[in-house]
């Protein structure tokens, strides 16, 4: 057996036993996953603020706060702060009509980048819960009650949504839709397992006393939200995740946007875990250090092995057809092509039964999570959509991400978004 | 958070136990192809021995048996799924073992092929390949898409490939008696005499004018041509 083989077996066992470690987790805690569809009435109110940071986001700001000030929440118990981080287009004009507004707060600041905004809100926060929403994001009205009926547990320092992505309209975000519904499985199962290492910026709802205790956001290589979660952890801090609060947030409509957004997470994943490299394998921080950082690191060099594999197979492909074509001419190639099928030329090597049960686990992982968060109405047409959209796609910023990684060149949320003005003004 | 110790060794056995799973299955399915391609096998050496037989008994009598080699299909099948399985049922000696048969009933159709074609100067035209797997030879493939594509051009080609590498005893005698050299592969063998290196469609027609296409193409064509020139 060659040692890519050898590598792309050892892979391959690691990404089975990644999903049949969550099958197991869910098979355990299933009973303990609820979705509640009435009102809930709860005893106390905890004083609460969300801050909202804004960069070049005219276009959906108002949509972001309006959705807040729908929360089912007591007005009185709920601030909203924006934090305006020097944006160039009228985020600022538009949200003047807010200034009135008893619950919201305006600031406008330097460009710092993102962490910076969310920094400048907490540091004005007196609440006993802060929370952070992207400005591109809006909330379901009974999200927060539902999410605070996690911090009955006293142990319980931060809380995530499930985050669902609003009005897809082309096929990629219906690709993003089902993604996103695995990832609430994933996260409810790390949270089972104490292991989850990501408190997304759209409304991740955090004990005050978290920053005073560890600190604020840092620049964390554009992807504070992952690191704020990683550095919770190092204090031994419980991060929950309560599927039932739903956060509405835009996706990437194209390639390029999506491209884009993802090279800085995972370039984010990749700093920030190299950044924490101590957690690996030791017992002492738990899930995380054992199981989740480890396996985004065969998840990323799964898909790089396997884009090799999938990249030596159509390199060989068209390396023979030239080859025909050099010997026999063009005609050979086009003409007399004959289309008996016969089984036998079915590759029945292990590594495609291997294949087989690793794609069934994912399916039956994207299921789970959609039965999570909708019960047991869904769709399901989408799910190839996603594997065969993510499979030509992912590796391309898998390993773009590893090379700037390699070659140290940060992605910016900050460029993100001007690089999405300077296309819309031209 | 503890970490669950159990749990990590359970989901370990549970995965290692789908992993054993997916081996058995392809394992199955091995053993199907090679049973699969063992009967053909079984069947083409019936079908030769018959042949040779046929063509004892019959030789002194009469030539009009003419088609009693006509095994080429069913060989050029083995040989691709001999081909597939080297490919993709890597290190497996019973691949190997195919193959090393099946080049000995080549050797005998071709044998018994030149007989046929002394005796009752038939239009076969029987053909030598020789190529090594040992080393990366690109002139090998261009050279086996060449031959496809002659033999289905031409019906009367018989077309016997070998893998110079492959450790039998009356291939290296094949390999001795038309002097082929490993270093000058690909090699074909057409009328007794030995040409080195690759040879496109052109050049083995010059080689071999016996080459012809059948009656029914000819025909088909002519008739096309005359359709075509009346629309024009």
């Amino acid at each position: 057996m060659s040692l890519f083989m050898i590598i792309f077996y050892s892979l391959s066992f690691l990404a089975v036993y990644v999903q049949v470690f969550f099958l197991v987790t869910f098979i355990e805690n299933r009973k303990k996953i609820f979705i509640r569809h009435e009102k809930l009435n709860l005893d106390h109110y905890p004083t609460t603020t969300i801050v909202v940071p804004c960069y070049n986001e005219e276009k959906t700001v108002a949509i972001t706060l309006e959705s807040l000030l729908s929360l089912a929440y007591p007005k009185d118990k709920l601030s909203i702060f924006v934090v305006d981080d020097g944006s160039r287009d009228n985020t600022w004009e538009i949200l003047q009509a807010y200034k009135e507004n008893p619950q919201i707060k305006l600031f406008k600041k330097e460009n710092g980048g993102k962490h910076s905004a969310i920094n400048w809100g907490i540091e004005n926060a007196t609440s006993e819960f802060v929370g952070c929403l992207d400005a591109d994001s809006s909330v379901h009205p009974e999200a927060l009650k539902r999410m605070m009926t996690y911090f009955d547990n006293p142990e319980t320092m931060a809380c995530a949504p499930s985050i669902v992505v609003r009005d897809p309209k082309t096929i990629l975000q219906y690709a993003q839709a089902a993604e996103y519904d695995m990832s609430h499985y994933t996260k409810k199962m790390l949270a089972f397992l104490g292991g989850i290492h990501v408190t997304p910026g759209p409304f991740s709802i955090f004990r005050k006393k978290v920053f005073d205790t560890i600190g604020y956001y840092k620049k964390a290589h554009h992807t504070e939200d992952q690191e704020i979660a990683l550095r919770m952890h190092r204090y031994g801090y419980k991060i929950d995740h309560c599927p039932d609060a739903y956060v509405y947030t835009g996706s990437p409509s194209s390639v390029p946007k999506l491209y884009r957004q993802r090279v800085r997470w995972i370039y984010g994943f990749i700093k920030n875990a190299i950044d924490y490299k101590d957690f690996f394998f030791k017992s002492k921080y738990g899930t995380i250090g054992i199981f989740t950082l480890p396996s985004g690191f065969v998840s990323i060099a799964g898909t790089v092995i396997l884009l090799m594999f999938a990249g030596s197979r159509i390199y060989n492909f068209i390396f023979m057809k030239y080859m025909k074509i050099q010997a026999t001419g063009f005609g050979s190639v086009f003409g007399n092509a004959s289309f008996n099928f016969d089984p036998f030329f079915i590759n029945t090597r292990a590594f495609l039964f291997i294949s087989i049960i690793l794609y069934s686990l994912v399916i039956l992982a994207l299921i789970n999570g959609r039965r999570m968060i909708y019960g047991k109405k869904m769709v399901l047409w989408d799910i190839p959509l996603f594997m065969i959209i993510y499979s030509f796609i992912a590796p391309f910023w898998l390993l773009k991400a590893v090379w700037n990684v390699i070659t140290s060149q940060e992605a910016s949320w900050t460029n993100e978004r001007d690089y999405l003005l300077t296309k819309k003004t031209l | 958070m503890k970490n669950d110790w159990a749990k990590y060794i359970i989901v370990f056995f549970i995965t290692t136990a789908l992993f054993a799973v997916a081996g058995s299955l392809s394992n199955f399915f091995t053993d199907k192809k090679i049973a699969e391609m063992r009967s053909i096998q079984n069947k083409l050496a019936t079908d030769v021995l018959s042949s040779e037989t046929q063509f004892s008994l019959l030789s002194e009598l009469s030539c009009e048996q003419e088609d009693a080699t006509d095994l080429s299909n069913e060989l050029s099948d083995l040989a691709e799924k001999i081909n597939f399985s080297e490919t993709n049922i890597k290190n497996n000696d019973e691949v190997t073992e195919l193959k090393r048969y099946y080049s000995i009933l080549q050797i005998k159709d071709y044998l018994l092929a030149k007989k046929i074609n002394q005796k009752c100067k038939s239009d076969l035209v029987p053909l030598l390949y020789f190529y090594t797997t040992a080393n990366n030879c690109t002139e090998c493939t261009k050279q086996a898409f060449v031959l496809t594509e002659l033999r289905s051009k031409y019906p009367n080609l018989r077309v016997y490939s070998f893998d110079y590498n492959l450790d039998l005893s009356a291939l290296k005698a094949l390999i001795k008696i038309y002097k082929i050299d490993d270093k000058k592969l690909p090699a074909i063998v057409l009328n007794e005499k030995t040409h080195t290196g690759f040879k496109t469609v052109e050049e083995i027609e010059v080689l071999a004018p016996a080459l012809k296409i059948p009656e029914e193409k000819v025909e088909g064509e002519t008739k096309t041509t005359t359709k075509d020139k009346k629309n024009k």
